[in-house]
């Protein structure tokens, strides 16, 4: 069985790649900081993000990327993001502040913010869960195109448990 | 009357091109490339329902002073929902797509025939 | 912070923080995880019973998400609702407690039916998400947040019925079911944005109070009709149900179950609370007639040959379907009139409601029942089964409770609700009740066919070694066969204080406008509201 990969690009490619990606990784953590005011927010900045994925596996190929890849720093993104964006909701319900889920309960009148915060957001918990957001899709994203990348490769990728798991239809 | 209503035949003829393909094609990535003809159309339908003549962005300290015709912001909060539900279903759809074809050797949706009766 | 005031937002918030956090607990080990998701399924069945209890003490519940506090339906100076507003009545109340205990049920079935395969700890996350999704879709009171609770109970359920995904079949039932489903959630997508470039609103109580029989409103219910009896699975749009519900492990088939039947409860919101007598036709009572009939009979005349247990069960899924179309479409068509209202009209709704939630219970069970025969005999084909009575006494006793109950035996909870629907069918069209009956009776020799067939007759030798399955099974098919025995031993206990306050809560489009939007004052304000909306969208 052959093994086929996805070749890497021209010397040129891939240190240019190398340079873009990282700005493309402030570009996304900047649509996703102003996604309150400005188009944008936690969805569209956390695909950016993912985004950088993507060029590395285009532009390096498989094999090294394979190398430096550690799946587990996904997960733990998508997990953190997933408990922040639950967490805020659930706080406007609780013991500290009287309202509902999902209240908004970080909200400053913008005429107030200079005097009394000037370094809060003002859309209050919208902007919080827009981060929250931005980090559990990047971490999402990457894991989904992770699995797709290795489950197109040609050779078999045996993982622990596919082993355990032929002939369902006769047992 | 044609030229103001527009938006709404774009999104009719793209609704029903993505209709038939999924109803038609024989092909799956055909099928699936279809399907998300038809949510794209759904949400073009959304946004351009939003739209009001003149209006700024809204959002109150963006606007300038005195202006009270804004285009509405909820069908932009519902479109980016259905965007990234579509977004979700396209990629399932698609991993399904390569188990199917590491099983049955085909893209023939005709060929994918094993319950049946 | 009164726990009792937020209990709907609770039913949706525990299950989906419950899947998130399930592949964290899943790395300690898997005793934890079985520890996890037997108690938090317990939780939230005790938190929807929590709900049913108040809302039958205290009348319609709602609660806003995201207000300072949980009742203020209408901020101050607004005349419409603008927030997300979860509304449970006594219809949605009675479902969704339906519901949670076949979650619960199929939770703890799958504690034992699935452990030899791997993945499990995403296998859990999918089902909670599945059941929150199945929650979300009965409990809420706005238009769009129905549109995305169906979409995460949609994704959840693609993911589950390809769990087995070395086998070809479940991975086409899978991508069958996927395509049908997507063309639903579609049209319900350009549907809602008709009504919101239509009227503005979103709510559906909202909805309810400035609907006209115009074009567009036309359009948008036959949208919805179509999309929804997709996903319920009716006459011409039943070819993924079979394939489905076969494939799917058995404790994901009950919660297939209940999931089609939250778009059938959706279905009935729209045609009675939201729409009621605002359509000024009666083609759309007779379309749900006769999509019925057709269900009832093609479902179970395809029923009847089929040789694998559980895509049989999956062709009578679709017939009793059909019961439930016919009846409420009876029950549409005596909408407007008194007394035809008084005479069969309640009575229809009221069966239609006691045979959904009849449904669920047996129908799950049955499905647990034939996981139980795979288990045991390892082939879903009956021609290679015989003679388990005897290895499988327990399994045996509730296969035929189950199979009872949806025969419509007396005295079983499936005889009480198909006899509702009988009487109230009939003063219809006779012909309908005809049609109801010789469905029944077929549905009767099918599963006699079944029971004597896997069950009884003389042992086969290869059947020597099996033995019953695991307690936890047998404990998930107890709690639906404990459900159908109390709501048969107290029938008329069960039809005045659970369905007939439902069927009322249902039919009584005023009370369910009312719960949000307060009253009279705010009638005219949004009508002209809605009118200036509308001028504005479609004129520039």
């Amino acid at each position: 069985m052959k093994k086929k990969s996805m070749r890497p690009l021209s010397v040129i490619a891939r240190t240019a790649c190398g340079m873009y990606s990282w700005f493309m990784l402030a570009f996304g953590a900047y649509v996703i900081v102003h996604g309150d005011v400005t188009p944008g927010g936690g969805f569209q900045g956390g695909s950016i993000c993912a985004t950088f994925l993507a060029l590395m596996l285009i532009a390096q190929g498989s094999d090294y990327v394979e190398g430096w890849l550690n799946e587990n720093f996904y997960k733990v993104c998508l997990f953190l993001g997933l408990f922040m964006f639950i967490g805020f909701g659930l706080m406007g319900m609780g013991w500290a502040f009287d309202g509902t889920m999902m209240f908004n309960w970080a909200a400053v009148a913008h005429d107030q913010l200079a005097v009394v915060k000037p370094w809060w957001p003002p859309s209050g918990t919208v902007a919080l869960m827009d981060i929250a957001v931005g980090i559990e899709v990047a971490g999402g994203l990457s894991l989904i195109l992770i699995t797709m990348f290795r489950a197109v490769r040609l050779n078999q990728v045996v993982e622990d448990g596919l082993g355990k798991e032929t002939g369902h239809d006769q047992r | 009357m044609i030229s103001a209503n527009l938006p709404y035949f774009v999104f009719a003829v793209l609704f029903l091109i993505g209709l038939l393909g999924a109803l038609l094609e024989t092909n799956l990535i055909k099928i699936g490339i279809a399907i998300d003809v038809m949510e794209s159309a759904a949400n073009m339908f959304i946004i351009v329902l939003g739209y009001r003549n003149g209006g700024y962005i809204p959002v109150k300290f963006l606007m300038p002073e005195g202006v009270t015709n804004f285009v509405l912001p909820t069908p932009q909060a519902l479109t980016l929902t259905a965007i990234v539900i579509a977004l979700a279903t396209s990629a399932l759809m698609l991993s399904l797509i390569v188990m199917l074809y590491r099983h049955y050797g085909t893209l023939d949706v005709r060929e994918i025939r094993r319950l049946r009766g | 912070m009164n726990l009792m005031n937020h209990l709907l937002a609770l039913a949706l918030a525990v299950p989906l923080l419950a899947a998130f956090a399930t592949p964290l607990i899943a790395m300690i080990s898997p005793k934890a995880r079985n520890m996890w998701v037997s108690c938090v399924s317990a939780l939230i069945t005790l938190i929807v019973f929590g709900v049913l209890c108040r809302v039958l003490s205290m009348g319609t519940q709602v609660y806003v998400m995201g207000a300072p506090s949980w009742n203020i339906t209408l901020p101050s100076g607004l005349a419409i609702p603008v927030r997300i507003i979860l509304e449970a009545d006594a219809f949605n109340a009675l479902v969704a407690f339906i519901a949670s205990l076949s979650s619960l049920a199929g939770a703890i079935y799958g504690l034992k039916f699935v452990r030899k395969f791997t993945g499990l700890e995403f296998y859990s996350a999918l089902y909670f998400l599945l059941t929150a999704g199945t929650l979300g879709m009965i409990l809420t009171g706005d238009l769009f947040n129905f549109f995305v609770f169906l979409e995460i109970s949609s994704v959840a359920s693609f993911g589950l019925i390809a769990f087995w995904r070395d086998r070809p079949e479940a991975v086409e039932a899978s991508y069958k079911y996927m395509l049908v489903s997507q063309l639903a959630a579609q049209l319900v997508l350009v549907a809602l944005a008709f009504i919101y470039g239509r009227y503005g609103v979103l709510n559906m109580a909202a909805f309810s109070s400035v609907v006209q029989p115009d074009l567009v409103s036309k359009v948008v219910l036959v949208f919805i009709l179509v999309a929804l009896g997709m996903k319920c699975g009716s006459f011409p749009m039943h070819m993924w149900m079979p394939d489905a519900y076969a494939e799917a492990p058995a404790s994901v088939t009950v919660l297939l179950v209940a999931m089609s039947q939250a778009s059938l409860v959706v279905l009935c919101r729209f045609c009675f609370s939201i729409y009621g007598t605002a359509m000024g036709t009666s083609v759309i009572p007779w379309a749900l007639i006769v999509l019925g009939c057709l269900s009832m009979f093609g479902g179970v005349s395809m029923a009847v040959v089929q040789h694998e247990v559980k895509r049989l069960m999956g062709y009578h899924s679709v017939s009793q379907v059909g019961y439930m179309l016919t009846a409420f479409g009876v029950g549409m068509l005596a909408l407007g009139d008194k007394t035809a209202m008084d005479g069969f009209g309640v009575t229809a709704v009221a069966g239609g409601i006691y045979h959904m939630i009849n449904y669920i219970l047996y129908k799950g069970l049955l499905f647990l029942c034939a996981g139980a025969l795979y288990m045991a005999a390892g082939s879903r084909d009956l021609d290679k089964m015989g003679g388990l009575a005897r290895k499988m006494p327990l399994t045996s006793a509730l296969f035929l409770i189950a199979a009872a109950a949806i025969s419509g035996l007396p005295p079983f909870n499936g005889f009480v609700s198909k006899w509702m629907i009988y009487e109230s069918v009939y003063a219809v069209h006779p012909i309908l009740m005809v049609v109801a009956l010789v469905s029944s009776v077929l549905t009767l020799a099918s599963f006699v066919k079944v029971y004597q067939t896997a069950f009884l007759g003389p042992e086969r030798e290869q059947f020597a070694q099996t033995h019953e399955v695991p307690r936890a099974m047998i404990a998930g098919m107890c709690v639906l066969a404990v459900a159908i025995v109390v709501l048969s031993l107290f029938p008329s206990w069960t039809v005045n204080t659970l369905v007939r306050p439902a069927a009322e809560a249902l039919v009584n489009k005023a009370s369910y406008g009312a719960a949000v939007m307060g009253g009279a004052l705010s009638c005219s304000a949004v009508f002209s509201l809605a009118l200036v909306s509308g001028t504005r969208a479609f004129g520039c």
